[in-house]
């Protein structure tokens, strides 16, 4: 008589993205989860915890440390009609493996002509904020995007972890799917000595229960303005939204929660209403995602610009341990960056 | 794990009295310095990942007595008591945890990434498995060069999975270069036991296939660690090639700082503490053979803890490094 099941859960992002897991799991028995510590574990972040038990040990399974590997065998089983979901327990770790992600994986359609595919997930936590020093913080994401054959995603918040992981496991092609680790327990906002808002507080930890996806390939209009277009994504995503904030700028910002396929159409209709464009992520500035954001743009809405294009991003250097902060592209230099653009004419 | 008796210790390893007691300080010292470490981390003085060598100690130790001027070291990320065995200064690498100016690698690099020229130390590597072909490459300019020197190249045994191994193997056999491949089997890879990860878990057999002999060894016991290793090291100065040694041990904490030791149980790291303690079992070898008094013992932990105390000081009385340091030393 009463239905009194919720629709929704609130969430973090660990469970989001476990839940996502979950589902596909229920749902389609081609679906197989492993990677280093996954399956009894639960993985080095929890991810998975739960789903060995759940699942078996057929379909929820530890990995030896062998990234090159697990990768490779998951292009093959792809191949053949499953669909594996791995995780590379941090980014940073995804080296061995890139010659597979790279060659293999990306190119197995085209080479193949069509009659193979490779519909796998990689998952990887990235980014920094947690003080991992140069191997546990970096974002090493132009290194997919430069690969043609991948699709590469990068949710900001529970609800698009799970709506964009389920709808990446559902796509026939490889998909890498970078979690911004310091988003995991809460929508970090750039100040670091502060404490951590939880998800639970945020509208985006509400998630639904069971199936649904967030579209590949859909950026999100996280904040609405009319002065200037920030365009971000990850970690970033909230930083940019505290220096809209503590400037009082009116900006747009756009989470572009997918690099590759890129919505361009939300980009450039944006950049033309306000006229200004800054760009913000973590990784290293030199040949960062922002230098191929900026060419659009320059290429697109040229005339429509009425001040340079600013990038703030991670310094080109590797990620220190001790100066964490100072390499972070915290809400100071987003904040100065939107004044710049703002002063420019 | 071969589990010797610590009441009844070996007595054919013909130690002397300076030797026991030189591996007993040194042994102490990393056990000292991890445990400050671990509380450092807890009041927040230490961030990000800390992979403290508790247990495990008899492994290094037992090796660095055998290191000759020129010998080089290379590890992995749980590094802190390969450094204090090499002689690092307890100060410079505390400071490194704390990230400060007065760090060995003036806070940019942290716990896993510290290096010293001077003590031949190659680091400090955070990425699983990665320092392996390098300390191939440091054999390989040892024989280039023409001296004798041995690189020693430590591992644990979930970076024995990763497929640079087997390069750097055939490798170093294929032109008999003098490193000594040694695979600390703490039996977790983080927190996935070593029956669950790999095929063979002899892991003194992975350079089987490339007629590269193995040992297994008890890593507990520093005495032991010794006599493999002798062999080992005689087996790569002279020309012959490498050498894998299998170190049986284990790590008492947690892989990092936050683990929810849900892999393993309570019992099993009681049990190895309290019967197969390698420090426990220099111990007993020192007062078995009346080579010191509990008392003296008692006067050693006493002076040990005072270099860490002031190791801790330095670490948190060192300023921290200047914003500049971020862009120095990315290219000449």
């Amino acid at each position: 008589m009463f239905d009194d099941k919720p629709e929704t859960t609130r969430m973090n992002m660990i469970q989001a993205i476990r839940d996502a897991q979950d589902v596909m799991l229920g749902k389609d028995e081609n679906v197989v989860v492993f990677g280093e510590d996954v399956g009894y574990f639960g993985g080095v972040f929890r991810c998975t915890e739960g789903l060995q038990a759940k699942y078996g040990k057929q379909r929820v399974f530890d990995a030896p440390i062998s990234e090159s590997g697990i990768v490779g065998a998951a292009i093959g089983m792809g191949a053949y009609g499953l669909r594996p979901c791995v995780e590379v327990q941090f980014a940073d770790y995804v080296f061995p493996a890139y010659d597979q992600i790279s060659q293999e994986a990306a190119r197995l359609r085209y080479r193949s002509n069509g009659q193979f595919t490779a519909p796998l997930v990689i998952r990887m936590p990235t980014g920094g904020g947690i003080f991992g020093g140069q191997t546990h913080s970096q974002s090493p994401e132009t290194l997919f995007t430069h690969v043609s054959g991948l699709k590469t995603v990068i949710p900001s918040n529970p609800y698009d972890a799970k709506g964009m992981l389920i709808a990446s496991i559902e796509d026939d092609d490889p998909v890498i799917f970078l979690e911004p680790k310091r988003l995991y327990n809460g929508p970090f906002d750039g100040h670091h000595d502060k404490p951590v808002v939880p998800w639970s507080k945020h509208p985006k930890g509400e998630v639904p229960t069971g199936h649904y996806t967030v579209p590949l390939g859909k950026a999100d209009i996280v904040r609405e303005g009319k002065d200037v277009t920030i365009l971000a994504y990850g970690t970033m995503v909230f930083v940019a939204e505290t220096a809209a904030n503590e400037t009082g700028i009116d900006a747009e910002i756009i989470d572009l929660r997918s690099l590759l396929p890129l919505d361009i159409e939300t980009i450039v209709e944006s950049v033309k209403k306000t006229g200004r464009c800054v760009i913000v992520h973590e990784a290293t500035i030199t040949s960062g995602f922002g230098g191929e954001l900026s060419a659009l743009v320059q290429e697109e809405c040229f005339y429509h610009l009425e001040a340079p294009i600013e990038r703030v991003a991670g310094w080109d250097t590797p990620y220190p341990h001790a100066q964490e902060w100072h390499y972070f592209p915290g809400p100071a230099r987003v904040g100065e960056a939107l004044k710049s653009v703002m002063e420019a004419v | 794990m071969a589990q010797a008796d610590a009441s009844s210790p070996k007595s054919n390893y013909n130690a002397t009295k300076d030797e026991l007691l030189k591996y007993y300080k040194d042994m102490l010292l990393i056990r000292r310095f991890e445990e400050k470490a671990g509380q450092l981390y807890g009041m927040g003085h230490i961030g990000g990942f800390c992979h403290l060598y508790i247990g495990q100690e008899a492994v290094v130790v037992g090796m660095e007595a055998l290191k000759k001027e020129g010998d080089q070291v290379i590890t992995g990320y749980r590094d802190h008591g390969h450094m204090l065995a090499c002689g690092m200064d307890p100060k410079g690498v505390m400071a490194e945890l704390t990230g400060r100016e007065g760090g060995y690698s003036k806070g940019k690099g942290g716990s896993m990434h510290m290096f010293s020229t001077e003590k031949k130390f190659y680091g400090g590597h955070g990425i699983v498995g990665a320092q392996i072909p390098l300390g191939t490459g440091l054999a390989f300019a040892n024989r280039y060069n023409g001296n004798d020197s041995v690189s020693l190249t430590y591992f644990g045994d979930g970076a024995a999975n990763q497929g640079q191994v087997f390069e750097a193997m055939n490798m170093a056999q294929l032109w008999k270069l003098p490193v000594i491949f040694i695979i600390e089997n703490n039996q977790y890879a983080m927190g996935t036991s070593i029956k669950r990860s790999h095929a063979e878990t002899h892991l003194y057999r992975r350079g089987a296939s490339f007629g590269i002999p193995g040992t297994e060894v008890d890593g507990m016991d520093v005495l032991a660690v010794r006599e493999a290793g002798r062999e080992a090291m005689e087996h790569a100065r002279t020309g012959k090639g490498p050498y894998v040694l299998e170190m049986k041990t284990y790590r008492y904490r947690g892989h990092s700082m936050s683990d929810p030791a849900k892999y393993r149980t309570r019992d099993e790291v009681d049990d190895i503490r309290t019967n197969s303690d390698p420090i426990k079992k220099c111990e007993n070898y020192i007062l078995s053979g009346k080579h010191a008094s509990e008392d003296d013992l008692k006067e050693i932990d006493k002076e040990i803890k005072q270099v860490v105390k002031e190791a801790a000081d330095f670490s948190l009385e060192s300023p921290e490094p200047d914003p500049k340091e971020l862009f120095t030393d990315i290219l000449a």
